[in-house]
């Protein structure tokens, strides 16, 4: 199986909204470990400003891999999912995500590379609100292993 | 307890945790994030494809090790940016039959690598071994103060 070098650029669009609960970001943020009671206290998010319960600063990850699986399950990404390894993230916060937001994300083959026998694809997923507000930007680098790697 | 950004001095340590992990951590992460690579809990899978053993998701890690900037920022919501990039996995051993024994021991510690003032941020920078070895690798949070 070898990756489409044509992938670069591709994008894909926005699929079914994603609807971010209290109990969803309480869950998330104990598998994390965090405890901050801004997680899991309404009360004391909003006495930090918040609007509801904040998402811990990786909580995007669900959003944008649901975002990434559309590449990978594109049958015509030639991505073959048990040798995809998770090289590097980032996330761009452009204002905090809180129960309650209704998100959607869209995502961008950035760059495609050549690695020996497999390849470096870094994705980009935008992820808004269903109104349009910009919410977090999501990078990742997913290292396709080639046979033998 | 919040902080103000004139009081960081670049260099100066913001703190440092210990995170115990235990492979049911990793089955709670995996059903919390829907991601169920069978890397990450199958230890028969997991060698079959060339590791040690079970490995933790570099996003558990790099989820779990934030923390300590969102707890000394005082509001998670103040990390603005946040990035790593996972060079060697962190593996976690079975440890079922001793559940308060962890499978594996990450080290964490966050220093002030710079202060912008005109845009009110500060990046703290991270650094986080397992068995010695630095496991996350430009592992750098932006993080917004007042």
């Amino acid at each position: 199986m070898t990756i489409n070098p044509d992938l670069q650029g591709r994008s894909y669009p926005a699929g079914a909204a994603y609807s971010v609960g209290r109990e969803e970001i309480r869950n998330f943020a104990r598998a994390v470990k965090a405890t901050n009671p801004a997680h899991y206290d309404v009360e004391a998010a909003r006495a930090l400003g918040h609007r509801d319960l904040v998402a811990p600063p990786t909580f995007a990850v669900v959003i944008a891999q649901r975002a990434d699986a559309q590449l990978i399950e594109d049958p015509g990404a030639g991505i073959d999912f048990s040798r995809v390894v998770h090289a590097d993230q980032r996330f761009i916060h452009h204002r905090p995500i809180t129960a309650g937001d209704e998100l959607v994300a869209e995502l961008h083959v950035d760059a495609v590379r050549s690695m020996g026998g497999g390849a470096m694809i870094t994705t980009r997923a935008e992820i808004a609100t269903t109104n349009g507000e910009k919410t977090a930007t999501s990078t990742s680098s997913l290292l396709v292993r080639g046979e033998g790697q | 307890m919040s902080r103000t950004l004139s009081e960081l001095e670049v260099g100066q340590e913001i703190g440092a945790a210990t995170l115990a992990i235990t492979r049911t951590d990793l089955v709670r992460y995996a059903g919390a994030s829907g991601d169920f690579n069978p890397i990450h809990w199958n230890q028969d899978f997991a060698q079959s494809v060339g590791l040690p053993g079970v490995i933790a998701h570099g996003m558990f890690t790099m989820g779990a090790v934030i923390q300590l900037v969102s707890d000394w920022a005082g509001d998670p919501a103040a990390v603005v940016d946040y990035q790593a990039r996972f060079t060697k996995p962190v593996i976690v051993a079975d440890t079922t039959s001793a559940p308060t024994e962890p499978g594996a021991v990450v080290e964490v510690r966050g220093v002030v690598g710079a202060v912008d003032e005109q845009a009110r941020t500060a990046r703290i920078d991270l650094t986080v071994t397992f068995d010695g070895q630095k496991v996350l690798v430009k592992a750098q949070a932006v993080v917004r103060l007042p």
